[in-house]
């Protein structure tokens, strides 16, 4: 067995600040009436804080200090989520908290190259999430705690090589009460080493069992059992931002960190994100919701946040101003669907991935709207304007087959005679529109008929209109409610444009539906 | 010497030769056109300015064999911000496979050249045709840059009072309506030289006149331009 250890120290300072690109002075408190320094960050460290201190004197060496009391729930939640993005590496981790997480990662060292393409995979995502780790490895998890708890970025992967360091070790890193250190401490032991040459016995009659037995486990003498993680079947973070913002960009870059965690959850689900909800959460006013949907699933982080991104400043675009500034974010994986990987070709491709292509109709879509990209198919009617549907990009090739499978082989074959196009209402679900072969439908259509001026009793628009051809006599839908019964005709008017025009029976108006390009 | 001979002589350059260009093309179906386009079709990877004052002479005809074409690929067709709403069953009848085309509607003239933009330059669009009313020289170079890049078929119809303005289009065309066929100048192409107008026949709808058709219907005439008597009669016969 091999474990990596993975210590965050400071774990509630790098948690709160992960959504912030360049941190002033900041500083995490004990809280209450006379709050303390727990940690604080580079800046501040530059600035003469220290932990320890007090927060007016701290406030008193750097005016523009922000502080934030300690959360531990946040730190739990945060912790979870790390262990969720980590799954892509390991089924096998447990979480040590408060501030670190173990890997068991013999199994997984093939698929990553061995051990040391592993553990630079492993520090990239910690520090695309926004954090900062040591990461030792070692055979037993214990020792991989110890050494990463020592901020010793090392890798042993034998025993033998283990006991030498772990000796030098100090014994306050063990999980051992303060009392037991500071006894032992006063007695003149500091490290492991020396706690190790005394006799086992009086040992453990002093000091209990448990210092005996974590010691042993460190170095695999007794078996360590660990409480193994379960990931969440659906991925929710909130990350509260240290400073409020109203900008897109910074907004973005919190939420980056958000969504590089996501695609490993994915990852380690197997899934792809098919629906996902961004909320950010605000002082005063309520919430802004963003949703965005995916038309087919993917876990690529740089396709959600290229959308997220064009959403973001679409609704600026669109004058959609944010009530307030956002303090809070919340990313929910709202639907995800099995994803598998994708085998790649021997020999290089030129197709077009399916991805790629679904690509620009969701960039479209984020900016626009999902209504304001749209295709067409067509539908079996006569009206024209019941003979085509709104339907999804790249989906009517499913539905329109059947529409259109009759037409075509209708055009093909003899042309209709004129007694079979008056189609009962029944089978007008299959039924061709009457089209004499002869006439070519026109290709725009207004969306609603333009009544025509009437010059010299003939119709007229912008200048008399010449009847080409007509009349095509479309009596239909009485059965719907939308009863239309007409003749068309086609016109041109003095520029040469043609158009389709119609005149009501039961009246002498006419008016322009459609134009032939 | 016969001047057939003399004319043959490379060192002779007449007025309306262009050099040919190696331009990744889509034949447009119409050969007469063919054979002025520089590559031997829609310069495919460029933008193309189609100016015209009328809607529905034929613009749409003129680009429908090589939108056919297109169409069976696995690439998309876009119209962004058509003026009318596109017949699905009109496309349909020219054999264009209507799960390929994606419509985009927009709210605005900056929104439609950012999508149209946008559609050019991801490589997954075989063909944009947008509708971006008035663009400036700026939006148009930007648009001929996203077409170099996402190798895309781009079309820009604009008004003909810009066929004066300079613009970074390599393919500028002229369209004229007259009476049975569509009237083409070529503005500008890539290898220079003068284009002599074309005249297409686009099929833009079928050739069987009124005279044919209206045998049936008392009072219906090739021309309003009829005196008014018959006019009258025409609506007796209507009502």
């Amino acid at each position: 067995m091999l474990w990596v250890c993975m210590h965050l120290s400071d774990f509630s300072l790098q948690l709160w600040l992960q959504g912030l690109r360049d941190p002033g002075p900041a500083v995490i408190t004990t809280g209450g009436n006379r709050p303390e320094v727990l940690s604080c960050n580079p800046p501040a460290r530059s600035h003469g804080i220290a932990p320890g201190m007090t927060v007016s004197a701290a406030v008193a060496l750097a005016p523009d200090l922000i502080q934030r009391p300690r959360d531990l729930v946040a730190e739990q939640h945060a912790l979870e989520r790390v262990a969720a993005w980590a799954g892509q590496f390991t089924s096998r981790l447990s979480l040590a908290q408060p501030d670190a997480l173990l890997l068991e990662i013999q199994g997984s060292l093939r698929l990553f190259n061995g051990l040391r393409s592993l553990l630079l995979h492993l520090s990239a995502g910690l520090s695309d999430l926004g954090y900062t780790a040591t990461i030792a490895t070692a055979p037993t998890s214990t020792g991989a705690r110890l050494l990463a708890r020592a901020g010793m970025n090392s890798t042993v992967t034998e025993i033998a090589r283990l006991e030498p360091m772990l000796a030098g070790l100090p014994l306050i890193l063990l999980d051992q009460p303060e009392e037991t250190t500071h006894m032992l401490a006063v007695m003149g032991v500091h490290t492991i080493g020396e706690c190790r040459a005394l006799p086992r016995d009086g040992l453990a009659r002093r000091f209990g069992q448990s210092l005996v037995d974590e010691l042993d486990r460190a170095l695999d003498q007794l078996p360590d059992p660990r409480k193994p993680y379960l990931p969440p079947t659906r991925y929710t973070a909130r990350l509260v931002l240290p400073a409020p913002v109203y900008e897109t960009e910074p907004l973005l870059f919190a939420t980056k960190r958000l969504v590089m965690e996501l695609a490993g959850f994915l990852r380690m689900k197997q899934a792809g994100i098919t629906k996902l909800k961004l909320t950010l959460h605000h002082e005063d006013s309520k919430p802004t919701i963003v949703k965005l949907g995916f038309a087919v699933p993917s876990r690529d982080p740089q396709r959600i946040l290229t959308l997220l991104r064009e959403r973001l400043s679409g609704l600026e675009l669109h004058g959609f101003k944010l009530p307030d500034r956002v303090e809070a974010i919340t990313l929910v994986s709202e639907e995800t669907r099995p994803l598998g990987s994708r085998n790649l070709s021997l020999f290089p491709e030129d197709r077009l991935p399916e991805e790629q292509r679904w690509l620009i109709i969701e960039h479209l879509r984020a900016r626009l709207g999902v209504d304001a990209v749209y295709s067409i198919a067509s539908h079996p009617d006569h009206r024209p304007e019941l003979s085509w549907r709104v339907c999804e990009p790249g989906r009517n090739d499913l539905e329109g087959r059947e529409a259109a499978s009759p037409r075509r082989s209708s055009s093909t074959a003899a042309p209709p005679d004129s007694l079979s196009t008056a189609a009962p209402p029944c089978s007008s679900s299959t039924a061709p529109p009457p089209r004499s072969s002869s006439t070519a439908p026109p290709l725009w259509l207004l969306e609603t008929p333009r009544r025509l001026q009437i010059l010299d009793d003939a119709p007229a628009l912008d200048g008399p209109l010449t009847l080409l051809t007509g009349p095509e006599r479309i009596e239909s839908g009485w059965w719907d409610g939308n009863d239309v019964g007409r003749d068309y005709f086609i016109a041109e008017d003095t520029s040469g444009t043609r158009c389709w025009i119609f005149r009501e029976h039961n009246s002498t108006s006419w008016y322009l539906q459609g134009l032939f390009s | 010497m016969p001047l057939d001979l003399v004319l043959q002589n490379p060192a002779i350059w007449r007025g309306d030769q262009y050099a040919k260009v190696a331009v990744e093309s889509v034949p447009t179906g119409f050969v007469e056109l063919d054979k002025q386009l520089p590559g031997g079709g829609w310069p495919q990877a460029a933008l193309t300015e189609i100016l015209t004052n009328q809607r529905g002479i034929g613009e749409l005809r003129l680009l429908a064999p090589a939108l056919v074409r297109l169409s069976h690929e696995e690439k998309w067709i876009v119209l962004v911000a058509p003026p009318h709403l596109p017949y699905a069953p009109g496309f349909e009848s020219l054999g264009l496979n209507l799960a390929r085309m994606v419509l985009v509607r927009t709210k605005s003239d900056a929104e439609s050249l950012w999508a149209a933009e946008r559609c050019l330059r991801s490589g997954s669009c075989a063909a944009v045709l947008a509708w971006t009313g008035a663009g400036s020289q700026q939006t148009i170079r930007r648009m001929q840059l996203a077409a170099e890049e996402g190798k895309g078929f781009g079309v820009v119809f604009g008004p003909t009072r810009n066929a004066a303005l300079p613009s970074p289009a390599p393919l500028r065309i002229q369209l004229t309506a007259d009476r049975e066929k569509l009237q083409l100048q070529i503005i500008k192409r890539r290898g220079g030289g003068w284009a002599a107008p074309l005249s297409l026949n686009v099929n833009r709808s079928q050739r069987n006149r009124i005279e044919r058709a209206a045998t049936n219907i008392p009072g219906i005439y090739a021309t309003p331009t009829r005196p008014s008597p018959r006019l009258h009669r025409l609506r007796q016969g209507l009502a």
